[in-house]
């Protein structure tokens, strides 16, 4: 068996089924690799990659797909842009942003851990796969699900933006709404997938689910040309993205792809939901739940499953997490969209807001290599930007009527983003 | 107090099959307690070795995370509805 699911905890192993939770002792489950099986393949070697097609298919060698799985859609292998203008801004240098705002089919990296949970539900004989969903999640389930004929139902906080809720309904799922907040769709979530026989992504399929995050983590190595960052700044949710860059990067290193080095890992939340950064910041190894308060919906996770293993990763690393204010995720955004051209969703502006602490208080230096993770699309999340941009007075279509208010317009003072 | 647990179903092969179980308990400490004397087999898959309600176990009182209630020093009152939830989450 080149991958099968194992217990984080006791190790146990369970081999290949739709189980998330270990039945002996509670912990979450992992896939687990035969690394030296992969190794003496020759299947995942700079050169087999190269040869593969430009999405995250290209290492399906460790990725947990069955044996005759045929991918149906080219998902990943965004841009790694080398932020010259946004660094300048810092004051700083060597930073790139890894820009999942473009990533397909539904503009955010949810779309790899779907393709690789779906890619499982067809296997395990799944008619109907399912999510309980801040909004991104719910977008990339419903259209993938479409796109490989599962029956689709989404689960989601009522209060869930409306772009979100479109961008879900319109690829023909059932859409149900749950007056509470997502850790109470999440709970009601792990009761239905305990009587009802159908594909969770994030529940009973979840550790295959989570294995699609390494891929952000591998296309970071293989376009900086095969190396490691020195950081890498990511925002937390349930935290589950942050230990997966790094479990890639192990592996890269393990398998010889990359030249060991420390990376460190640098965590982003809001601070109206930050039970993740609060916890390392306090020096805590175990997060106590919070009730979220903030524009970042898509990082409202109070009770993050994984925070336990993403405060691990972030202080073995050497790294650091922090949080931002509501006011600075909207500067942000604009900040980056600025500077870079990128138009990015409230946690997009959660990482950059951190990052620039980070930069200030000096735990990230100017001259290493950093990396920003941006994983959504701003066109989500418009409404946080409604009030900050005036309704322009419409001129009428002739050259002097233009002239009179260009005239007006270089009067005023060019806006400046703080 | 008398109250329902709701045991899921990566549990139910320690408890029989039982998905509900009415007891009397006063705080979270007597459930635990409880159960454990229930049911001897569940016993070691919800406390780690040194008797420790495991870390991904999520304890909810009528849909409310017991922690938020007071955790331990929670009082459970006639009726209440608890359910054991294994942490999950991504969103």
């Amino acid at each position: 068996m080149r991958y099968e699911l194992r217990c984080r905890e006791c190790h146990k192993n369970w081999g290949n089924v739709p189980k998330s939770i270990c039945e002996d002792c509670f912990s979450p489950l992992e896939v687990f690799y035969d690394y030296d099986s992969i190794r003496n393949s020759g299947d995942f070697t700079r050169e087999k990659i190269a040869q593969g097609p430009p999405n995250i298919w290209r290492y399906s060698a460790l990725l947990p797909l069955p044996g005759n799985f045929e991918p149906t859609l080219p998902v990943g292998f965004t841009p790694l842009i080398k932020a010259s203008g946004l660094a300048r801004e810092l004051g700083t240098k060597n930073l790139y942003i890894k820009n999942d705002a473009v990533c397909l089919p539904t503009l955010s990296f949810k779309d790899r851990v779907v393709a690789v949970a779906l890619a499982n539900a067809r296997s395990f004989g799944f008619d109907t796969v399912s999510c309980s969903s801040t909004g991104n999640l719910a977008n990339a389930t419903a259209a993938q699900a479409a796109r490989n004929g599962f029956k689709c139902w989404i689960f989601i906080p009522a209060d869930l933006e409306a772009a979100k809720i479109i961008g879900t309904q319109v690829f023909g799922a059932k859409l149900v709404r749950i007056s509470g907040s997502y850790d109470q769709v999440n709970r009601l979530c792990s009761q239905i997938a305990d009587e009802h026989n159908w594909g969770f992504v994030n529940v009973n399929l979840r550790p295959y689910y989570a294995e699609g995050s390494k891929t952000v983590g591998y296309e970071i190595a293989e376009q900086l040309g095969w190396r490691l960052p020195d950081n890498v700044v990511c925002p937390m949710a349930g935290g589950s993205l942050i230990v997966k860059i790094k479990k890639a990067f192990e592996e890269l290193i393990q398998l010889g792809l990359v030249e060991p080095k420390p990376v460190k890992f640098f965590g982003a939340q809001a601070t109206g939901c930050s039970p993740i950064s609060t916890a390392v910041k306090l020096g805590n190894m175990d997060i106590e739940p919070q009730k979220p308060s903030t524009i970042a919906r898509s990082l409202a996770i109070g009770n993050p499953a994984d925070g336990h293993y993403a405060i691990k990763t972030i202080t073995q690393s050497g790294g650091w997490s922090e949080d931002v204010s509501d006011p600075e995720i909207v500067k942000s955004i604009q900040l980056l969209a600025e500077t870079e051209g990128i138009f990015t969703e409230t946690a997009g502006g959660v990482t950059l807001g951190c990052a620039r602490k980070l930069y200030k208080s000096d735990r990230i230096l100017p001259n290493e290599t950093t990396v920003l993770c941006i994983t959504g699309n701003g066109l989500k999340t418009t409404d946080v930007l409604a009030g900050e941009y005036e309704t322009e007075e419409p001129i009428a279509p002739k050259l002097a009527e233009f002239e009179k208010y260009l005239g007006q317009t270089l009067d005023v003072q060019e806006p400046v983003v703080a | 107090m008398n109250i329902t647990v709701q045991i899921p179903s990566a549990l139910r092969r320690h408890t029989g099959g039982t998905a509900k179980v009415s007891c009397a308990a006063a705080n979270l400490n007597d459930l635990f307690s409880t159960l454990d004397e229930k049911f001897p087999d569940l016993k070691p898959h919800l406390r780690d070795e040194s008797g420790q309600i495991r870390r991904f176990l999520n304890v909810y009182v009528n849909e409310e995370d017991i922690r938020f209630l007071g955790g331990p020093s929670y009082t459970f009152q006639d009726g209440d509805e608890v359910l054991l939830v294994p942490s999950i989450a991504g969103g």
